[in-house]
């Protein structure tokens, strides 16, 4: 949409590198950066900097600092975007911007669209109209990918909790909103006194929903990496010693691993979300045919596919198969059971792939590390990447809950108040809204079809 | 044959509440008016409900009065009960509503139509448009009169090809039994204008002298009477007032119900209209519902002389035996004598999404609509829209700009722009909740968001601007006084605070920070003001809400701010989206169907994503730049 707020993003890759930028767009940007921002020479603010400067200092959340950075302020009309822009150097990792970032939107950023930059400084006459082209490319690519992201990466548990929450929501507005429609037949007095509790409710759930995302995020992070292969070729064994534990299900029943499951592991720095996949073989079982039908669709989202072979049987239709899902993506192909007798070997694979091939034995832990150094090769020198929108996806949903947690206070302050009935429902819709974004509803009618599915209204 | 042939400037077809509104507001801008009606005893006739106002509704009689128009006068001229709904809430909600003497309100407004210059009134049925390369230029009347005309306003309301049912009876009139209209549908279907078939209903009224009113809670109205009209003096309205009567339905009558709801033409499928959600009939009510064990039933006065009482929430198609029975079962009814029976009306009405926001036909020049004919329901509805649709096309004729209130300055604008934006499938009601900026859309603020726009139209007079704006400079100039008048944490105001339950003040403050606290208001703050001069009350009023309600409106005003950028984002309608690269195809399609006047309008159609709204703005941009020629 089109907003003239203040927005801010980390605006480089999120990927190996120690440094990066955290990039703050609009009006107040120089205001929120200076509520963050502590210079080392005691009192400088950066309202009163001349514009196109560096400053020195840290970033800092009350008392703590965060990180020691380098700001660099540049005020309208001369940048990227037209606005006032603050660039904050950072040099503390991946995590520390993140931090940085979030202090930012604590302080009256908004988390940036998906290439909303871009559109901002096309908008404000910065980028070229011939480039407009480019420009709407960019924003649906990176608009795309965050709605995948956003579809595919939420966890089940947290939409459902958002999907509820929003419900019980709803609920409560519409019979508000009824009752001022029709004081005659619905009564409300002292309603916000029956209301609190319910309330509090709601933002304790939302409030434990917030805490696990600070650990363990609520999309998960990292080069999304999922295992093929056909069933029993040793998938979840492989799974199972990445992760050092017994998750998935490992059994000799070809067909064991229903479910998918999804585990973050660290090689060196490199955060890798493995994605373990039901095997894919033509299959009656309707259960598993879900699975194989994600597995499917996994491995056409994924940053890395590795593929597993059983060494000791023939490659059959299946494989081939497999292989053919790979062929255009990045990937890697593990012979597997190179302890028992060789059936399928490296030269025969090559007929039909031209990644790179390693003999393993996960059984036997053998072979495995050659595994973790080409991922870290292929890493570092920026073959496999990280997919960004899924930080800023992450970002924008756990910003979004905040801001509901913030609309329920509201709501409970309207309430202490001894406000009117009509004006919670201001604060409500806002949280139904703001939660609506998380899962990408928007509200529509909703209130207005709730209001007439539920209560019964007219003469 | 020799046919009559007549010119006028303005041609308004149908003399219900939008038609009265259209062709008054033409005739007092100056232009040679004529309206049609198929009965002219049915003027401003209130078919069902006998009062106007209510939720909302309210809203739009005292928006329609600061613009210039005729409801509010009217209905204060001849109300029996009135009552403000909601005064416990907030004031946004705050909503007013006045039982109507029905055949009063009716003569009243003939009256006035009567005696207004350049209008005429004509006893006919329109069954023909004119149109000429996608200008309309008159109409025919059944009986082959030419009127050739600038500009026409359809009003037929529930009028067109209506047919009235209850039980397997069904009979081809339009509403009490008047004549339908049924002929020009199928003129406007050859413009090529797509039309819906909408249902609605009406309860039965009843004998007073049938009914015992000793089981029934009395409705009494307001003690203190506040006019629907700005210019009405509230001194000359203060009467006595009817009641109204409460009573509720119970087991007997949901069972009697649930035995014969296969006799219901709704449940048999006789009926094929698409009925309004929030005015359900009572068998439709008694099936959705089913946990509830009774409904409520207000029995209404329908005017000083006669004894015909409205059976208010008891509204019904069910067959004519079945009606009685039911009745009969709820308390107070007993023996209560039917005059006239329930039933439902199906009616003509068009797709209004084929309407460009100021109510023009989007493929017809010069051709409006309002009412109920737009896919709407209730009088106030109506009449809102039959005022907007009559002035835009006077503008139109007089080729002077066409007017548009948004979603942000009138209830009028949230109704008009859900008409024509969103996909709707019932005749549509106005709802608080449906505005997203009620806080600054309140009643009692009506005038003074309004009346400049009626005075710019021509139809405020200068007088009433003046007054107008001399209320917003006192309310302004007081407020910013209040907020310099400081006040000490002394005895004195320690003494106050606590006769008033207010927690004492901790250090120094003022007069506006005050009146803020929910127990204190301007009035009674006046010992710690004395350079005060007195102001008129409704002044006084607007500055305790402004005060008291300034964090939640200051807060709705931003999102104004952001709303209006959007709004000002103008589309042309000779775009053709299906050459813009980046939108989605259902974008496209939808987009060069609804034509959209701006970007705001464009991103509240169903169907058109944030991403594509990016797409538009960036679009637009590169067009204006490119210096393309863009309105």
């Amino acid at each position: 949409m089109y907003r003239t707020d203040t927005i801010a993003a980390i605006s480089t890759s999120l990927g190996n590198s120690g440094i990066g930028i955290v990039r703050i767009s609009g009006e107040d940007s120089i205001q929120i950066a200076d509520k963050i921002f502590r210079s080392v020479k005691n009192g400088k603010k950066l309202k009163d900097v001349p514009s196109h400067t560096i400053h020195y200092g840290n970033i800092i959340d009350g008392d703590n600092i965060i990180d020691e950075v380098l700001v660099m302020v540049m005020k309208e009309p001369n940048t990227y975007t037209r606005e006032n822009i603050v660039e904050i150097n950072c040099h503390g990792g991946a995590l520390v911007m993140k931090k940085v970032l979030n202090l930012a939107l604590r302080n009256g950023a908004r988390c940036a669209d998906p290439g909303e930059f871009t559109k901002r400084a096309f908008l404000n006459g910065r980028i070229d109209l011939s480039q407009a082209e480019a420009v709407i490319n960019v924003i649906n690519a990176k608009n795309n990918m965050a709605l995948d992201v956003s579809l595919k990466q939420l966890k089940g548990s947290i939409s459902n909790v958002v999907i509820n929450i929003r419900k019980e929501i709803l609920h409560e507005m519409a019979y508000i909103e009824s009752a001022l429609d029709d004081p005659e037949h619905y009564h409300m007095d002292n309603y916000g006194e029956e209301l609190k509790p319910k309330i509090l409710n709601l933002k304790n759930r939302l409030q434990k929903l917030l805490d696990t995302a600070d650990n363990g995020r609520i999309i998960t992070e990292g080069i999304r990496t999922v295992i093929l292969g056909k069933p029993n070729v040793g998938k979840s064994s492989l799974m199972n010693f990445l992760l050092g534990e017994d998750r998935a299900i490992v059994t000799d029943i070809a067909g064991t691993t229903r479910d998918i499951l999804e585990e973050n592991i660290r090689i060196d720095d490199i955060s890798l979300n493995i994605i373990d996949t039901a095997g894919i073989r033509d299959t009656n079982d309707v259960v598993e045919k879900i699975g194989v039908k994600r597995a499917k669709e996994l491995a056409h989202s994924s940053d890395f596919i590795i593929m597993l072979l059983d060494s000791s049987a023939p490659l059959d239709e299946d494989d081939k198969e497999i292989i053919k899902l790979i062929e255009d993506k990045k990937a890697v192909v593990l012979l597997n059971k190179s302890d028992l007798k060789t059936v399928t070997d490296e030269k025969e694979v090559r007929m039909y792939t031209d990644k790179e091939i390693i003999n393993v034995s996960v059984k036997n832990e053998v072979g495995i590390e050659k595994l973790t150094e080409l991922i870290k090769k292929m890493f570092y020198s920026g073959d496999i990447t990280f997919n960004d929108e899924v930080y800023l996806t992450n970002e924008r949903h756990k910003h979004a809950i905040y801001e509901s947690i913030g609309s329920l206070d509201l709501v409970l302050e309207s309430i202490e108040s001894g406000m009117p009935e009509d004006f919670l429902t201001i604060d409500l819709m806002n949280t139904y809204e703001t939660l609506g974004s998380i899962i990408g509803e928007q509200m529509g009618e909703d209130l207005v079809n709730e209001i007439f599915s539920k209560f019964c209204m007219g003469k | 044959m020799s046919n009559v042939k007549e010119e006028y400037d303005i041609l308004v077809v149908g003399a219900g509440h939008a038609g009265c509104e259209a062709a008054l507001a033409c005739a007092r801008l100056g232009l040679n008016t004529i309206m049609f009606t198929v009965s002219i005893d049915s003027i401003a006739l209130m078919p069902c409900n006998p009062n106007i106002g209510g939720s909302s509704k309210g809203h739009l009689v005292k928006e329609l009065d600061a613009l210039g128009g005729e409801m509010g006068k009217n209905i204060d001229k001849t109300f029996i009960q009135s009552k403000m709904l909601n005064k416990s809430k907030g004031p946004a909600v705050h909503s007013l509503r006045a039982q109507a003497d029905k055949q009063d309100y009716s003569r009243e407004m003939r009256r006035t139509l009567e005696n207004t210059d350049n209008l005429t009134i004509r006893q006919a049925e329109i069954s023909e448009l004119m149109v000429n390369d996608g200008v309309i230029v008159g109409a025919k009347t059944f009986s082959g009169a030419e009127y050739y005309t600038k500009g026409v306003i359809l009003c037929t309301g529930t009028y067109l090809r209506a047919r009235c049912i209850y039980g397997d009876v069904s009979n081809p009139t339009g509403p009490n039994g008047l004549q339908a209209a049924n002929h020009l549908t199928d003129s406007l279907k050859s413009l090529g204008i797509e039309m819906y078939r909408f249902k609605t209903g009406t309860p039965a009224r009843v004998d007073k002298r049938s009914i015992d009113f000793s089981k029934m809670e009395e409705q009494f109205g307001d003690e203190e009477i506040v006019p629907f009209s700005f210019s009405t003096n509230p001194e000359d309205i203060q009467k006595e007032q009817i009641s109204c009567w409460l009573t509720y339905t119970n087991e007997k009558t949901h069972q009697i119900i649930k035995d014969n709801i296969d006799r219901s033409p709704l449940f048999s499928g006789m009926i094929e209209g698409t009925g309004p959600r929030y005015c359900p009939s009572i068998e439709d009510k008694v099936m959705k519902f089913a946990d509830k064990n009774r409904h409520q039933v207000f029995i209404e006065p329908e005017g000083n002389y006669t004894n015909e009482m409205y059976l208010g929430g008891m509204s019904s198609s069910l067959p004519e035996d079945v009606q009685y029975e039911m009745y009969r079962t709820v308390p107070g009814l007993e023996n209560v004598k039917i005059v006239r029976n329930a039933y439902a009306i199906e009616y003509d009405c068009i797709n209004p999404r084929q309407l460009k926001p100021t109510l023009e036909f989007k493929n017809i020049k010069g051709l409006f609509s309002g009412g109920q004919f737009n896919g709407s329901s209730g009088y106030e509805e109506a009449a809102v829209q039959g005022f907007i649709a009559g002035v835009n096309c006077a503008m139109y004729v007089l080729g002077r700009e066409q007017i548009i209130l948004d979603r942000s300055q009138a209830y009028i604008g949230v109704l008009i722009d859900d008409l024509v934006t969103k996909e709707n499938h019932e005749p549509y009601r106005m709802m608080t909740s449906r505005a997203e900026y009620r806080l600054l859309l309140r009643q009692d603020n009506a005038d003074l968001r309004l009346t400049e726009i009626g005075y710019k139209i021509g139809l405020v007079s200068e007088e009433t601007y003046r007054s107008v704006e001399l209320k917003k400079r006192q309310i302004e100039d007081e407020i910013a006084r209040l907020n310099t008048i400081t006040v000490g944490a002394n005895k004195k105001m320690s003494d106050f605070l606590e006769l008033h339950n207010s927690t004492p003040l901790k250090t120094g403050s003022n007069l506006a920070e005050l009146i803020k606290r929910p127990e204190l208001n301007y009035e009674i703050l006046s010992e710690f003001d004395s350079e005060r001069e007195e102001l008129p009350k409704d002044v006084i009023n607007q500055i305790n809400i402004n005060l008291k309600y300034d964090g939640y409106i200051k807060r709705q005003m931003r999102q104004v701010e952001q709303f209006k950028k959007l709004e000002n984002k103008k589309l042309s309608e000779n775009i053709d989206y299906c050459q813009i690269n980046g939108l989605r195809n259902e974008a496209k399609q939808k987009l060069n169907t609804y034509k959209p006047v701006s970007i705001g309008q464009a991103s509240r159609i169903s169907g058109v994503s944030p991403a594509d709204i990016s797409v538009l703005l960036i679009y637009l941009e590169q067009i204006n730049k490119e210096g393309g020629k863009h309105e």
